[in-house]
């Protein structure tokens, strides 16, 4: 055996079996540094008998490449081991709880009044607004509705002021008088808000939101009125088809006037809307009165339209199950948070309105 | 208004079912709201006779029945009636019986420790009269073999309660509903026919309607009966009333009630007796006053329509009577109004003095005109038939002729309305049957309007009636076209959602409270706005319009902190009002957090929520809702419910804009008036309308991508600067060093106390520096460097911390 070859196994054996990092680099050295065993063959070559020179540079270099793979291969086999050794040390209870988080949540109602927005986008309404404070004239004279009217009794009315010219708007329909007048036809509008009567029970908030719709065009009539509903309530509901009756009332803004049910029934305690044989009154509907148009200067001869008014906070009820409608107003941690909505959660088209 | 299908069939040839009727009313706009089954709470009452009655051992005034209740069965019951006796036949209402007069419920009870099995009935507690004198004594020869029987017949017909719309008058009567429902095809409308009358005298009292401004009674017909016996009504009137909750009174009151309820003709009777010199219809003076029927005294101001006699006033004309002519058991001679009063001022008086009646709901919604003969006469037949009398001749006095509405009706606006297509045929039998005269015309309807059809003015109420009458189910639906044109939401609508739920996004759970509130909240919040009031708040404590979100907000706050939560984040975004016109109003949303940060945390350090926490949230809702940060300003000037020295106000640039937000922590004083207990609160609010919209839209805000790839360098400053200097202002004096140069400036340390000199502070900073162009030498680094101390210690002087 040569030298080398004894170098090498002797080397090899050493290597093998530490399991230290710098007992391996000590080896390196031994071997590779300046005076190492390796290098100094190396400086040997040239004094080599010529005839022997080329294999044993030859067999040198094949030692000196074992060795260094062999070098390598184990400092990375040590580090691998010290790495694992030292993940097992830093080992934690991953089941422990994660930092503090909050959860916003979007009101039922807003999330609502956004599903409602996004379908009737679909169809080219677009969102009005009017003032909280309305003056009588808006919301009830320009509304067919003058002062000696009976109609006036079914609005208990919060007023401002004594004379009873300033009050806050007992429904949203002020609006169409506002969009009207600043604008000209054709007018096809929602306008979701807050709206004011003075009547608290179990069933009445004196504060609740409504949206209006109002569609004025050259030949807009009832059966496109049932159209937008029957699409509006199919969308809103979610279902593929419900069941829809027109009922007729009498509201002094819209000639003819009509009120709406829809079809539900009772299952396992939850309401079903679409099927069953009882009925549910959810919105009041009907061809906007010629007065009306003519209080707001829109000809009667040349368009025509209809408008609608829905209780948003009993759609939010239906649709989410919620019982009582003073428990919207009341602000309690639980209620909203187990009611409201992620504000990630935005309502849209694409990706349907609720998940 | 409250029918049965028996009254209906009075006016309708039909024998459709009652389930049927139903949802036939419903069809054509009379909607039902309940059906009650009357008659089954009065099955319990059975006639019964007193076997015995002996003295109650504990109690003088009280007696012991054994009373006999049929089928061999007998009963014992305590009765206070002086009149119960052995042998009486009386009416028995057993434990469960609920009595008419006081919807009380039966039960077996003790009284004065003797246990009594139900109750004998007196006629008032039965609401038969108001005879509450001792217990009805039935007649012998009439119920002896009928004990144990129901005293009240099974009546067939429900009590059907239906929700008449103000259009609609004429379904204030029973024969208008009959109409209607003739017409939709429910049954035949039995056409009642006049019968010639026999006037027996020419006597009448003198009645004169004075011919003044605003005079509210434009038609008063009369009819005097004399020699009447006005007695309890006969049993078939008495039932019809009771079928419908109304309480009869005597035969002249209930036949006038009858009338009223049947063809919607309010009618008023008089003691005739009582009349001093004639009628006279006037407008009443102020400070005159009267005693109305239902026992109040009435102070009436000027113009409102009276009936005034000799003595004064006697009524409130087609309001209410008075009780000075009021006819009652002893009347002799009677006399019968019936009169037209116009809506307006029926409307006008009623809601001037709170009066709310009969006649005055059916008169505010027009009474048809034409009916004044009509009820007269068959009132005066009535009363005529049950209490005797001789019948004088009508005297109607008017002071303005009624005129029928006419209509040219455009055959072709059905369609246009409706979007279906009807015959002219059709139209024209529906019109007939509605009451209407109809001439054809080529395109055209002529018609003339029931006088019982106020509501009926223009072209399109005739299409409501056909539409209505021929069935809303036909309307064919025309499904919507699914196209755009105009933007769905405008950039403050935009705005408004993306703060919503921005802010939701951090934490907050948004809440939605009232837009009025508790002016001694409100107080607390409202600065230097004036109280908004409400005129007839629903309650004292919400008698206000809200001056600030937090008005609501903190109370509803602290009623959770109550409930026992303690880490809070509440929001909401809506108006809140400066003034009571419309419009002087604007939108905020008010943010709230208490309680602490981290609380019981096993890995972070709790702490209470601060004002730099909130502070944050404004400013990441802000830049998330596209403002550019670097510009906002802020200064300490802020309203009187915020802690003065831990709050801010933000503005989106330096000195030209109106303020965007406030942020601080609630004044300590609100929060011990408000009795809140909680570790910390702060709020905040953004007032919505003073954010500038960008008039750019998102896609051409973005600037245009330039990015450096040359050496970023990082220096580290220390100053000693005067205490009270704003950090804001240091900051803004190192970038405008070198806008260019200098990327960002971080500071990680202010530091007060020791080593640092009174008044003093030191603020440790970091700078960013990166060159878009070149990268950047030592030499230019240190000429930066040296340029931020000159700049930093000449404008604010303050000295580098060596």
């Amino acid at each position: 055996m040569s030298y080398l070859t004894k170098i090498k196994n002797e080397f090899s054996e050493k290597i093998k079996s530490t399991t230290n990092l710098s007992e391996i680099n000590q080896f390196k050295l031994d071997l590779f540094g300046k005076e190492g065993l390796v290098s100094s063959e190396f400086k040997k070559i040239g004094s080599i008998a010529e005839s022997e020179r080329k294999k044993f540079a030859s067999d040198l270099n094949l030692i000196k490449d074992d060795l260094n793979e062999l070098l390598n291969s184990r400092i990375k086999e040590i580090e691998i081991k010290q790495i694992n050794i030292k993940l097992e040390k830093e080992k934690i209870d991953v089941t422990l709880p994660e930092r503090n988080f909050s959860r916003g949540k979007i009101h039922p109602v807003s999330q609502t009044i956004d599903e409602i927005s996004s379908i009737f986008s679909e169809i080219g309404f677009n969102v009005e607004e009017g003032p909280d404070v309305e003056n009588e004239y808006n919301n009830f004279t320009a509304l067919n509705t003058p002062d000696n009217h009976p109609a006036r009794d079914m609005h208990d009315t919060f007023y401002l002021d004594v004379k009873k010219e300033k009050l806050l708007r007992t429904h949203t329909s002020p609006v169409q008088i506002r969009t009207m007048m600043k604008g000209k036809a054709p007018f096809k509008i929602i306008a979701p808000g807050r709206t004011y009567r003075s009547d608290s029970d179990q069933t009445h908030s004196p504060m609740f939101h409504q949206v209006e719709g109002l569609h004025i065009d050259k030949n807009i009539n009832m059966g496109d009125l049932k159209g937008c509903l029957n699409y509006f309530i199919k969308e809103f509901f979610e279902v593929d088809k419900i069941k829809m009756r027109f009922r007729p009332s009498h509201f002094p803004f819209t000639e003819p006037s009509a009120e709406v049910d829809i079809g539900y029934e009772i299952k396992d305690g939850k309401i079903i809307i679409g099927e069953g044989d009882k009925w549910l009154e959810i919105l009041g509907c009907g061809m906007v009165h010629p007065n009306v148009l003519k209080n707001v200067k829109v000809d009667p001869k040349k368009y025509q339209g209809y408008a609608f008014g829905i209780g948003i906070d009993r759609l939010a009820m239906l649709k989410y199950g919620i019982n009582d409608l003073r428990s919207f107003f009341e602000c309690d941690y639980r209620w909203l948070n187990h009611f409201g909505f992620d504000p990630i959660d935005v309502p849209t088209n694409y990706r349907g309105l609720s998940r | 208004m409250k029918i049965t299908y028996d009254w209906l069939k009075d006016h309708l040839k039909t024998n459709k079912s009652e389930k049927i009727l139903v949802d036939k009313l419903t069809d054509i706009g009379l909607e039902v709201e309940s059906i009650d089954d009357v008659s089954s709470d009065l099955d319990k009452f059975l006639v019964a006779k007193i076997l015995k009655a002996k003295k109650h051992p504990n109690a003088d005034r009280l007696k012991v029945c054994n009373v006999d209740i049929g089928n061999k069965k007998t009963c014992e019951v305590v009765c206070g009636a002086p009149n119960a006796k052995e042998g009486l036949l009386t009416i028995y209402a057993p434990p469960g019986a609920i009595i008419p007069k006081n919807n009380m419920k039966l039960s077996v009870t003790k009284i004065r420790d003797v246990t009594s099995y139900g109750m004998l009935c007196s006629e008032a507690e039965l609401n038969l009269s108001n005879e509450s004198d001792g217990i009805i004594e039935l007649k012998k020869n009439e119920f002896d073999k009928k004990v144990g029987k129901k005293y009240f017949q099974k009546k067939n017909s429900n009590l059907i309660d239906l929700s008449i719309t103000p259009n609609r008058p004429d379904c204030l009567g029973v024969r208008g509903i009959a109409r209607d429902l003739a017409a939709a095809g429910f049954g035949k409308f039995k056409i009642y026919k006049q019968k010639k009358i026999k006037f027996r005298g020419n006597k009448k009292i003198k009645v004169k309607i004075s011919k003044e401004k605003n005079q509210g009674c434009f038609a008063f017909g009369s009819c005097l009966i004399n020699n009447v016996k006005n007695i309890e009504s006969p049993k078939w009137l008495k039932d019809k009333l009771i079928s419908i909750g109304q309480k009869p009174i005597s035969a002249i009151v209930d036949v006038t009630n009858y009338i009223m309820l049947d063809q919607n003709r309010p009618l008023h009777a008089y003691d005739a007796d009582k009349i001093k010199k004639g009628i006279v219809i006037r407008n009443s003076k102020n400070g005159e006053k009267f005693k109305a029927l239902n026992n109040k005294e009435y102070k009436l101001s000027e113009g409102m329509c009276v009936i005034s006699d000799g003595n004064g006033v006697l009524g409130l004309g087609g309001i209410i009577g008075g009780t000075t002519t009021g006819t009652e058991f002893n009347t002799k001679n009677v006399l019968l109004e019936s009169a037209y009063f116009s809506p307006r001022s029926i409307r006008k008086t009623s809601k001037n003095l709170n009066i709310d009646t009969d006649a005055k709901f059916r008169f505010e919604r027009g009474i048809d005109p034409l009916s004044i003969e009509e009820g007269l006469i068959k009132a005066a037949e009535l009363i005529a038939e049950i209490c005797g009398g001789e019948i004088n001749k009508i005297d109607i006095q008017n002071i303005s002729k009624f005129k029928s509405t006419e209509i040219k009706f455009d055959i072709n606006s059905f369609q246009k309305t409706s979007g279906f297509k009807i015959s002219n045929k059709v139209m024209t039998k529906i019109l007939n049957d509605l009451g209407f005269i109809v001439k054809s015309n080529r395109n055209f309807l002529n018609l003339k309007v029931p006088s019982w059809r106020p509501d009926i003015t223009q072209e399109i109420d005739v299409i409501e009636e056909l539409m209505r009458i021929y069935g809303y189910d036909k309307i064919k639906l025309i499904d919507p076209i699914k196209d755009r044109k105009t933007p769905t939401l405008k950039k403050s609508q935009k705005l408004f959602h993306f703060l919503q739920r921005s802010v939701a996004a951090k934490g907050y759970l948004e809440a939605i409270t009232w837009s009025f509130t508790d002016s001694r909240v409100n107080d607390l919040f409202k600065s230097k706005n004036k109280n908004i009031e409400i005129v007839n708040p629903i309650s004292s404590d919400l008698n206000v319009l809200r001056n600030s979100i937090f008005s609501n907000l903190i109370f509803y706050l602290n009623k959770n902190l109550n409930r026992d939560f303690k880490d809070l984040s509440l929001f909401e975004i809506g108006p809140v009002f400066y003034g009571s016109n419309p419009g002087e109003q604007e939108t905020v949303i008010g943010g709230l957090r208490s309680g602490k940060v981290s609380r019981l945390s096993w890995i972070e350090k709790e702490r209470n929520v601060d004002i730099f926490d909130i502070k944050k949230d404004v400013f990441q809702t802000l830049v998330e809702a596209g403002y550019e940060k670097s510009k906002f300003f802020v200064d300490d000037k802020t309203p009187d419910y915020y802690h003065p020295g831990k709050s801010g106000r933000v503005f989106l640039n330096k000195g030209k804009d109106k303020v965007v937000a406030y942020f601080g922590e609630i004044h300590p004083v609100i929060i011990k008036k408000m009795n809140i207990k909680t570790e910390s609160l702060i709020g905040f609010e953004i007032f919505l309308d003073n954010l500038k919209e960008s008039k750019k839209s998102l896609k051409d805000q973005k600037n245009k991508f330039s990015i450096s790839d040359f050496q970023k360098s990082e220096r580290d400053f220390a100053f000693i600067i005067d205490k009270n200097f704003d950090t804001q202002t240091l900051i803004d004096i190192i970038f405008n060093t070198d806008r260019e140069l200098v990327k960002d400036v971080t500071i990680f340390d202010v530091y007060e106390g020791e080593k640092i000199p009174n008044g003093k502070k030191s603020i440790a900073l970091n700078v960013n520096i990166q060159s878009l162009n070149k990268p950047l030498n030592e030499a230019d680094l240190e000429k930066l460097n040296k340029l931020i101390i000159d700049n930093v210690e000449r404008k604010t002087g303050a000295k580098i911390r060596s």
